[in-house]
């Protein structure tokens, strides 16, 4: 066997194990020097990094990677009794999402947090967000999506609290963990469920099972509900968005942007559990585990509050953070608007392909742009904060004068987020606009408006923050350091404008394809 | 029906601890809700495993008979140290806040509204 190959086969264990590592020696290496964290941090986040490339490549090239951890060949119990990870292209998708993510946010933070003490702390709790969230986007065993859940939320909740000198932080902190505590309780319980009825952990295992028990029993109607709820809380959905936008706007800059990656982690559990537990389908006699109709109502609905209510508070806000916190939980609804038609039409192949196959690519591409023009938004937001040292937009102005390439980098993020041609936000959105007007013409009026909304809320932003009269005394540019963390975001965003079908074929047809069974594929 | 007991208590532990989570104004009765939740998802997969007349999974030098079921055990284990983590957090972050506000009622320590 080749290195390659090696390599090949383990990439998905060593992309969770590398940052793990870097987690614990990260404070070790911190009593060398205050700059020694940063870049042991740094080494093993791009090696994690690195590790997705290699998955990635295989996972395209020769279907979906199955790791089986301490299992030799020949054993006599069956691979999926063990901890299995599963990697198929979603999952992969998801991936390459943290994978640029944390190292955009990685380098971003070496200036931003250079002013605080207590950096070692900062950077292996980073590395442990995103140990969370590979390890949510990669296992196949539903107990270790409970414990990567549990993971990332934690990390995160001190990483908010990062800022000691704040009351507010703290404060934003708690409601955050008190809503994920209780969230992963009753994730707890659901996997209990399952393992009470079928003896099992493993969710492609579930499936089968409950396939051959003749579908979905009341019991495991009950374990979806607790799901639905749980990973809708995580993605930052409407009903349970309260500690969303708190906990967005206390975080240090960079961790928003990640924060908005590790939110997501919760959307992949919530498509991952109702395509492949719920929506499994036995092809020999076509039947469905549950039909899904309901279910993809429930997530449109989900979608549609989201949207609306999200883009409505942002636009009252006053603090950028707090306001673009609110277009996060707004966009999250397209996502969930998206793909929730994909599950409601899920058991009518017809139907699915007519247009249920682009509102799912639409709501998936749409996941990775808002990773992208988000978490640019919120770099930049950080870097107002850095220089101008308030978020109130009332009390900023006429910072573009100086910070001339943050103001450039907000303008794509905003003009990406808007969904104005030919930025990438514009592709996803159509692709979805287009899909779903067939599906529920009134569903699509109602996601164009609030495209115009988020638009007007940003152009305010642009005003009142970069316009104006030339302060007195006018901040200078960020440091390099967090501009080549907005840097490598721009780059990929204005990549995924130009260049949109290319990433939709490759990229993300193959999750698409992951998700629903009969399309065949990886 | 008393075979069933165990997760009847299970669930009211949940409920419980979500209610009080709801109804107290206390930040620290929150977490002591919180911690009653989790009692109550333990004791569910514990009793989830459990066969009557079982004896301990270990294989070695076992004197026969059925066993529990190992599996439950060892979620049960992990999700107690998850607990813990996530309770000494939870109380972490409450005595930060009050230093910073005097208080450990969750309707005066808010300053973040809108």
């Amino acid at each position: 066997m080749s290195l390659w190959d090696f390599i090949g086969t383990h990439s998905a264990i060593l992309a969770v194990a590398f940052p793990l590592l870097g987690a614990f020696l990260t404070p070790v290496v911190g009593r060398l020097g205050e700059k020694a964290s940063r870049y042991v941090s740094f080494f093993f986040l791009s090696l994690a990094s690195l590790m997705v490339a290699f998955m990635a490549v295989r996972v395209w090239d020769s279907g979906p990677l199955v790791y089986t951890l301490g299992y030799r060949s020949g054993s006599s119990i069956p691979q999926f009794f063990r901890i299995q990870l599963y990697v198929d292209g979603f999952g992969v998708f998801m991936a390459i999402i943290m994978a640029v993510v944390s190292l955009a946010v990685c380098m971003y933070s070496w200036a931003f947090v250079d002013r605080y003490t207590g950096q070692e702390k900062y950077y292996t709790l980073l590395q442990l967000v995103a140990v969370g969230s590979y390890g949510m986007v990669l296992t196949g065993d539903i107990f270790n999506l409970f414990v990567f859940f549990e993971i990332s939320s934690m990390a995160l909740c001190g990483l908010v609290a990062f800022r000691t000198e704040r009351g507010e932080s703290f404060e934003a902190a708690f409601k955050y963990m008190l809503y994920s505590t209780i969230s992963g309780v009753l994730l707890l319980f659901a996997v209990g469920i399952f393992y009470g009825e079928y003896d099992l952990l493993n969710m492609r295992a579930i499936a089968e099972a409950m396939s051959s028990a003749g579908g979905a029993s009341v019991l495991d109607k009950i374990a979806l509900g607790l799901l639905v709820t749980v990973f809708s809380l995580k993605a930052g959905s409407v009903p349970m968005h309260m500690p969303t936008p708190d906990a967005y706007s206390e975080a240090p800059g960079g961790i928003s942007a990640i924060f908005v990656a590790a939110s997501q982690a919760g959307l992949y559990a919530l498509f991952r559990t109702s395509f492949t537990i719920y929506g499994h389908y036995d092809p020999i006699s076509g039947a469905f585990n549950l039909d899904t109709y309901t279910l993809g109502w429930i997530v449109i609905v989900l979608g549609i509050l989201s949207m609306f209510i999200g883009v409505t508070m942002a636009l009252v806000q006053k603090d950028i953070k707090r306001l673009m916190a609110y277009h996060a939980i707004s966009q999250t609804g397209y996502m969930f608007l998206g793909v929730g038609v994909g599950i409601a039409v899920l058991s009518d192949p017809v139907k699915m392909a007519a247009f249920g196959v682009d509102a799912m690519r639409g709501g998936i591409f749409h996941i990775i742009n808002h990773a992208l023009y988000k978490g640019l938004l919120f770099l930049t937001a950080g870097a107002v904060f850095y220089r101008a040292q308030t978020r109130n937009l009332n009390e900023m102005h006429g910072l573009g004068h100086t910070m001339k390439y943050t103001m450039v980098f907000f303008m794509i993020g905003a003009l990406a987020i808007a969904g104005i041609p030919p930025m990438n936000g514009f592709s996803s959105k159509l692709l979805i606009y287009e899909s779903v007007y067939q599906f529920n013409p009134i569903i699509a009026a109602i996601a164009m408006l609030v495209s115009v909304l988020t638009l007007a809320s940003f152009v305010k932003v642009f005003y009142s923050a970069f316009m104006g009269p030339r302060p007195e005394n006018p901040p200078e540019e960020v440091p390099p350091s967090m501009l080549a963390g907005m840097t490598i975001l721009v780059v990929l965003i204005l990549f995924f404008s130009l260049f949109p079908g290319l990433i939709v074929t490759r990229i993300v047809d193959p999750a698409v394809r992951a998700l629903v069974p009969y399309l065949g594929g990886v | 029906m008393l075979w069933q007991l165990p997760f009847i208590v299970s669930a009211l532990l949940v409920i419980i601890g979500l209610y009080i989570c709801i109804a107290k104004t206390n930040l620290i009765k929150m977490v002591m809700g919180v911690s009653l939740m989790e009692s109550g998802a333990n004791l569910f997969l514990v009793s989830l495993g459990y066969r009557k007349g079982g004896i301990a999974p270990i294989y070695t030098s076992s004197p026969g008979g059925e066993m529990v079921m190992p599996t439950p055990q060892a979620l049960t284990l992990t999700s107690i140290v998850i607990g813990v983590a996530t309770t000494a957090l939870m109380l972490s972050f409450i005595v930060m806040m009050y230093k910073h506000y005097r208080t450990c009622d969750a309707r005066k320590a808010r300053r973040l509204r809108g």
